[in-house]
């Protein structure tokens, strides 16, 4: 059994137009037993950056808050925001630092950017930064979130729709994955607000 | 205060201390990551002004296809650029790590930079590594004393040539070079010869694929292609899209506005005596 499906995950993120959608599963497991059905995977940066994380959980956790830390030091720093692709830099360095010992997570970043232009990446366990214009995913349900997204994505979604299409490609991923699912936490964000939403999936 | 791990960035390098960990799961049966992978045809050819390379856009990992449009032509130094084929991480953070001491060169000496030291510096930093940072390179530009290819291996050994290919595909875009490759090539046969070795690497081998990216160098110019060709076009397009009949069911909805993002200037006001 690889790593990656020792807690199982899901996590995609998709472009629309001057806006993003962020989407996860919510199951921790540990191999097949559940011991969470409302695991946090997708975290704020700030308002206009969030990154959600996939693979190993006290993995995602530890990340998560070193790049909150970093962040925070930057914004004392700077007196300002970090722009999204500074972040995405700031992640490949601090996961390829461990190149012969990674952490066992991949990131999934998503911001928005001067003029409201929405940012989306991914990143293997060592840092290797793949920039879509259209959608990233990341772990267990993968291969299906790449057929369903690949199917499902449209240029230029507003955000009500961009909402809906991401829901269905997440929720029709993770019921072909055993190790992912147990409903969906979706955030979309506008230039004007943040749109939460948690959903109601398969509970198998 | 105790020294607890404290995340300040260190001097720079590898940091393993997550290693023991890694090893005591691997161990317990819980097999390791696979990386990102740049299966790959890439090539150069130095033809009558200068080099021409050439790659394709496939990122794998494992057999699936995780990018179908990166860039692998990597950014050295105006005259000089890097094709890169191996593990992802390793060959952009090794050609990132390069072209930043590279520029810092050319701040020390006020020249450009010659194509044989991006060459030393890249292999003296694979060779110390032994093999495990990941990167096979083919290395091409023109500087001062004239065009140069060359080839840089995972281990830390390079070949210099006048033709040159690398990656999952390189066999196969090695015999279109073969075949086809004379010196003193015009700029147009030089990229028709590449990219027709590029696709002969997309259509033949499974770790290639998608589109061709050319980097033209000559003396005191460089011409980047990004997609020069899209041999490969997505067919299947619905021009109708998805329609959803059943909508998603919500159990909770947050809704949490965001300030407009202002500008703040600071007009200062100039001192008076």
């Amino acid at each position: 059994m690889s790593i990656f499906e020792y807690n199982g995950s899901a996590v995609v993120a998709m472009v629309g137009k001057n806006c993003f959608a962020i989407a996860s599963d919510r199951r921790l497991g540990v191999q097949l037993q559940t011991i969470a059905t409302d695991f946090q995977r997708i975290s704020k940066i700030h308002d206009h950056l969030f990154i959600g994380l996939s693979g190993l959980a006290t993995d995602v956790q530890t990340l998560y808050q070193r790049l909150v830390f970093r962040h925070k030091l930057y914004q004392l720093r700077e007196e300002r925001d970090m722009k999204p692709e500074t972040f995405a830099s700031l992640v490949s360095a601090i996961l390829y630092e461990k190149r012969f010992g990674p952490y066992l997570c991949q990131p999934v970043i998503a911001g928005l950017g001067d003029d409201n232009k929405p940012f989306i990446c991914t990143m293997d366990s060592i840092g290797a930064k793949e920039l879509a214009k259209d959608f990233v995913v990341s772990g267990t349900a993968s291969e299906s979130l790449y057929g369903a997204c690949e199917a499902m994505f449209k240029p230029d979604m507003e955000a009500e729709e961009l909402f809906e299409t991401i829901s269905q490609a997440l929720l029709s991923s993770v019921d072909r994955d055993c190790l992912s699912g147990w409903g969906g936490h979706v955030y979309v964000v506008t230039p004007n607000e943040i749109k939460e939403r948690i959903l109601k999936g398969r509970m198998d | 205060m105790s020294q607890t791990a404290v995340d300040v960035p260190p001097k720079g390098g590898f940091s393993f201390d997550l290693c023991k960990r890694n090893d005591m799961l691997t161990q317990k049966g819980l097999k390791a990551p696979s990386f990102l992978k740049t299966g790959t045809t890439i090539v150069g050819l130095i033809f009558k002004d200068g080099v021409i390379l050439g790659a394709d856009t496939r990122a794998t990992e494992g057999p699936i296809v995780a990018d179908k449009n990166c860039e692998k032509i990597h950014y050295m130094a105006p005259n000089i650029y890097c094709c890169g084929a191996g593990t992802a991480a390793d060959t952009e953070a090794v050609t990132d790590m390069v072209s930043s001491q590279l520029r810092l060169h050319r701040y020390q000496t006020g020249r450009d930079s010659r194509v044989i030291t991006a060459l030393t510096l890249l292999k003296k930093h694979l060779f110390s590594y032994q093999g495990h940072v990941s990167a096979a390179l083919v290395l091409g530009g023109v500087d001062i004393t004239g065009p140069h290819l060359h080839t840089i291996y995972p281990h830390g050994s390079t070949d210099t040539l006048p033709f040159a290919t690398m990656g999952s595909g390189s066999l196969a875009a090695m015999s279109v070079f073969e075949a086809k490759y004379k010196e003193g090539l015009t700029r147009d046969e030089g990229i028709k010869l590449v990219a027709e070795a590029i696709c002969s690497g997309i259509f033949n081998d499974l770790g290639s694929g998608s589109n061709v990216d050319i980097c033209v160098i000559t003396k005191g110019n460089k011409e980047y292609l990004r997609n020069y060709m899209e041999p490969n076009p997505r067919t299947y397009v619905s021009s109708k899209g998805y329609s959803f009949t059943k909508k998603t069911e919500v159990l909770l909805t947050k809704i949490t506005p965001l300030l407009e993002r202002v500008e703040i200037t600071e007009v200062g006001e100039a001192m008076e005596e």
